[in-house]
């Protein structure tokens, strides 16, 4: 009996490139809207437990409902008799769609030049054709958080939707002030700086640190005076985070810097969000107890140092949560953004489990982003971020089969799907010399 | 215990030969799920290993008195993982002085206290092949690792009965290094070939030279001075005369192309072709003329080269017939070269064998050690890894790693800090937050060379 189920799986294996190509070749080239009824599938919700038998229907972008024995009326039916429905994940921090070939300065959009420049917007050099968005999708990636790099204070993160023709459709509802923590770790191979010189430049990275959110508050204070201000676009932006109209993105990795961290944000009340966090595990009840949240990853990396145990990257985000931290997972990446519910399943199997891996990349970041109304979960009401799947989408056998994105159908195409169609069998194959 | 058996081994003189000096180890592994890899999958099978060889696989085997047994029902045995691009254990990677450079060794660089070594045992990786960088046309030549973790002696952690290897390099990188950072040939992928081309003529005439004076000696009265001895040419005409295996750094179906129309010319045979991000395009061809390609799982876009890339390169070269491998080039990627494996299976539906061939048996047969290792066989050297989980599942674990029947991971006894060696001066700990970058190293030493492209632009994701 095992014999022939394994003959069939292994026949099924076979026939999936065709189940592949008979996905792309379909009826459609560019994602389209409109009213859809998910039938008869698996539905893991992830807040409400998964229900099986079930249907979900998506209309004017939102999920309308959810439940066994759903009339289709006049809504698309897709069948999905075998198959899991998830929420879409989400990555909470990337470059992706700010960068097209990362070697080629021309195309990388990332970091811009200063140390004070919260006013670069993520969101506008979002570049909604870049080839990974396509590439990134497919996998059940559908909102991912664009993080600018640089400087103390870099500019503002913005979450996105991977789908729309401008920055502004893709928009997810989510923006934050990144501040890079002034560092005592090396920043990599290269990097050959003394240890005194590392901690001298942190030092006199967190002095100005402090004078500029002074200035900040100043201007603040100024404003809400109602003074009349120059133009001061940086202070502008800062002052932001201290009217609590935007969070401040702390990233932040090496055990002490995390501990310096909690304390500087400690008496200033803004929202405060950590991410990185690498050596977390290394001070997780300090985390716990500071109840700041926090995105880490990515969570196939090395150690960052020497003596730790091998596999300490992996189980960072699991050590946190155990001790209570609240956690969502990000893949640090750009063209392989797509790789999330893998390091979600490395994560899953160093210790944070299954349940919560799933959490830390759909309803965990949504809350922490303060979306949950619309996304992180299958539930009547929410924006229709939703994928179909053959199985766990964190096991790589596993084929996403349908993917929704605000209530839109993705076609299931990029380019690296069509060069294998183009590239399988090539014609002429080889020729005869 | 082992350690003894060993040194009392050694003085029974169980073989004075080259590897007497590494041990070897004894253990029975019973109730696996085997995945052979090239003779299917075997249900609650045992492994009895003996003096570092697979001695016998099947059912209610009994261990020989003094043999170790471990219970791994419920889990998977598969061969030691084979990684056929690394730099892992090198202090130095690019000799990036020309762009020949045939005559330097990898093995005269070989760090066996380097802790990813260890980190790469547990990922189940038994065997590395510790390449030159690809900032050069020709490299120097390669060494073939086997991870015996805890050896003293860099010679200890060569494998010895492994063939001779070679790195090339074609594309951005060399004519990056040579053209626009020394303003010598190769600029382009035109003076590649030429480099190449003139390269394989110089061998021709310095064999000749050798030739003429080699049987010019036997001749009575001869007074025929020598020709010069270089290195370099010697080991370009042990190339021609298919001692040595090429492995090419590649990306761009141009430049495969190139160089296999180079080596038919030169009527070289032996040559595997590495990253080939582009061999998807001219896959007939690689499986017609090569050894194959060994390939990234899915990177893509880090640089302009690799932008026209597919995830389902693997799956498309496989079902053309080219021996296709998975390889890391990362000290990152070394550690889960099974889940690169099992991408395969999302990306183009290889079956379970098919996948986990491309982490043994077929790197195996690039680096000409298939005879030895690769699968799980009789008479094979016992390199094995026990899984918790399927090793293609997303949330396998591994468990233990035995080379030579040695174990030298773990995961339920090792200590967490494996290091051998702190430097003396090393008073507080680096910490490295880009870990990343500490990963990718086929660009590193090369900052050296040349001012104008220094910065972390030159080592930041150059393969």
């Amino acid at each position: 009996m095992n014999h022939i189920l394994k003959t069939i799986y292994t026949l099924l294996l076979a026939l999936m490139p065709l189940v592949v190509l008979a996905q792309i070749d379909g009826d459609f080239v560019k994602p389209r809207s409109g009213k859809f009824l998910l039938q008869n599938a698996t539905v893991v919700t992830i807040t409400k437990g998964t229900l099986t038998n079930t249907s979900v229907l998506v209309e004017n972008g939102k999920i309308t409902q959810v439940g066994a024995n759903l009339s289709a009326g006049d809504a698309e039916v897709i069948d999905c008799t075998g198959m899991f429905v998830y929420p879409g994940m989400i990555d909470s921090g990337t470059r992706l769609g700010m960068v097209e070939v990362s070697s080629v300065p021309e195309t990388v959009d990332y970091a811009e030049i200063g140390n004070v420049t919260p006013n670069m917007q993520a969101l506008t050099t979002i570049n909604p054709n870049a080839e990974a968005i396509g590439v990134t999708r497919v996998s059940g990636v559908t909102t991912v958080l664009a993080v600018p790099t640089g400087g103390l204070f870099p500019g503002t993160a913005a979450l996105i939707n991977l789908n729309g023709y401008t920055p502004d459709q893709m928009y997810g509802g989510f923006k934050a002030v990144v501040m890079n923590f002034p560092s005592s770790g090396r920043r990599g191979r290269f990097d050959r700086r003394s240890d005194e010189d590392i901690k001298k430049e942190a030092e006199k990275s967190m002095k100005e640190a402090d004078e500029i959110w002074n200035n900040a508050k100043n201007y603040l204070e100024l404003k809400n005076s109602g003074a009349t201000l120059h133009y001061y676009p940086e202070m502008e932006h800062l002052s932001k985070v201290l009217a609590k109209e935007l969070p401040l993105l702390v990233q932040v990795n090496a055990a002490s810097d995390i501990q310096n961290a909690i304390q500087w944000v400690k008496d200033k009340d803004i929202r405060v969000i950590f991410s990185g966090v690498a050596e977390g595990w290394r001070v997780a009840e300090d985390l716990a107890k500071s109840g700041i949240p926090v995105i880490t990853g990515p969570v196939q990396d090395l150690p960052t140092r020497q003596s730790d145990r091998y596999d300490a990257a992996y189980a960072n985000a699991g050590k946190m949560a155990k001790a209570g931290v609240k956690v969502a997972l990000r893949t640090d990446e750009e063209e392989n953004v797509r790789n999330l519910p893998f390091h979600a399943a490395f994560a899953a199997a160093y210790g944070l489990g299954k349940e919560e891996a799933w959490k830390a990349v759909t309803i965990n970041p949504a809350e922490i982003m303060g979306i949950a109304d619309h996304y992180g979960s299958v539930e009547v009401g929410k924006r229709a971020n939703l994928i179909v799947a053959t199985g766990d989408p964190f096991e790589t056998r596993t084929q996403i089969m349908h993917v929704f994105i605000d209530g839109y159908r993705i076609p299931l195409s990029n380019r690296h799907i069509r060069l294998y169609q183009e590239f399988l069998e090539r014609s002429p194959g080889l020729k005869a010399n | 215990m082992k350690k003894l058996i060993y040194i009392v081994a050694a003085f029974l003189g169980l073989g004075w030969n080259a590897q007497a000096q590494t041990p070897k180890g004894s253990v029975l592994i019973k109730n696996a799920t085997v995945l052979t890899v090239t003779q299917g999958n075997q249900e609650n099978t045992d492994v009895l290993v003996q003096d570092g060889i697979i001695k016998q696989i099947g059912k209610n085997l009994s261990a020989p008195s003094g043999v170790t047994t471990i219970d791994a029902s419920g889990k998977y045995l598969m061969p030691g993982i084979i990684d056929a691009h690394s730099h892992v254990a090198l202090d130095v990677v690019n000799e990036a002085s020309s762009p020949i450079t045939a005559e330097v060794r990898m093995k005269d660089v070989v760090n066996p206290f380097e802790v990813g070594i260890y980190r790469a045992l547990a990922g189940g990786v038994t065997i590395s092949h510790a390449m030159h960088g690809s900032a050069n046309v020709v490299g120097g030549q390669n060494a073939t690792l086997k991870h015996r973790w805890g050896a003293k002696d860099p010679a200890d952690i060569i494998m010895q009965d492994a063939p001779r290897t070679i790195k090339f390099a074609l594309g951005e990188n060399p004519t990056r290094v040579h053209g626009r950072g020394n303003g010598i040939q190769p600029r382009t992928r035109m003076g590649v070939e030429a480099v190449l081309r003139n390269g394989f003529n110089e061998a021709i005439q310095y064999k000749k030279a050798w030739d003429t004076y080699t049987s010019a000696k036997s001749q009575k009265g001869n007074t025929t001075p020598p020709p010069a001895y270089s290195e370099r040419l010697q080991t370009l005409a042990d190339i021609l005369d298919g001692k040595i295996i090429i492995h090419c750094h590649s990306y761009r179906a141009d430049e495969i192309y190139m160089l296999i129309n180079v080596a038919r010319d030169f009527g070289i045979k032996k040559l595997v072709f590495q990253h080939t991000n582009e061999g998807f395009k001219v896959a007939p061809e690689i499986a017609e003329y090569t050894m194959g390609a060994s390939v990234f799982a899915d990177w893509w876009a880090y640089k302009f080269e690799v932008y026209y890339s597919t995830a389902f390169n693997a799956a498309i070269l496989h079902r053309n017939g080219a021996i296709t491998s998975i390889n890391s080039d990362s000290a990152e990627l070394i550690r889960h070269l099974y889940h690169e494996a099992a991408k395969t299976q999302r990306y183009g539906g290889l079956t379970d064998d098919e996948a986990l061939a491309m982490i043994t048996i077929n790197p195996a047969k690039q680096l000409g050690i298939d005879d030895k290792v690769g699968s799980i066989e009789v008479g094979k050297q016992a390199d094995l890894v026990i899984f918790e989980e399927h090793p293609l599942s997303s949330y396998a674990v591994p468990q233990m790693t035995f080379v030579d029947g040695v174990k030298y991971f773990d995961i339920q006894e090792d200590k967490d800090d494996q290091r051998q060696l702190v430097a003396a001066t090393e008073m507080v700990e680096p910490i490295f937050l880009r870990a990343d970058e500490e990963a990718h190293r086929c660009m590193q030493d090369v900052d050296a060379y040349f001012e104008a492209f220094q910065g972390a632009f030159l080592e930041e994701h150059h393969h």
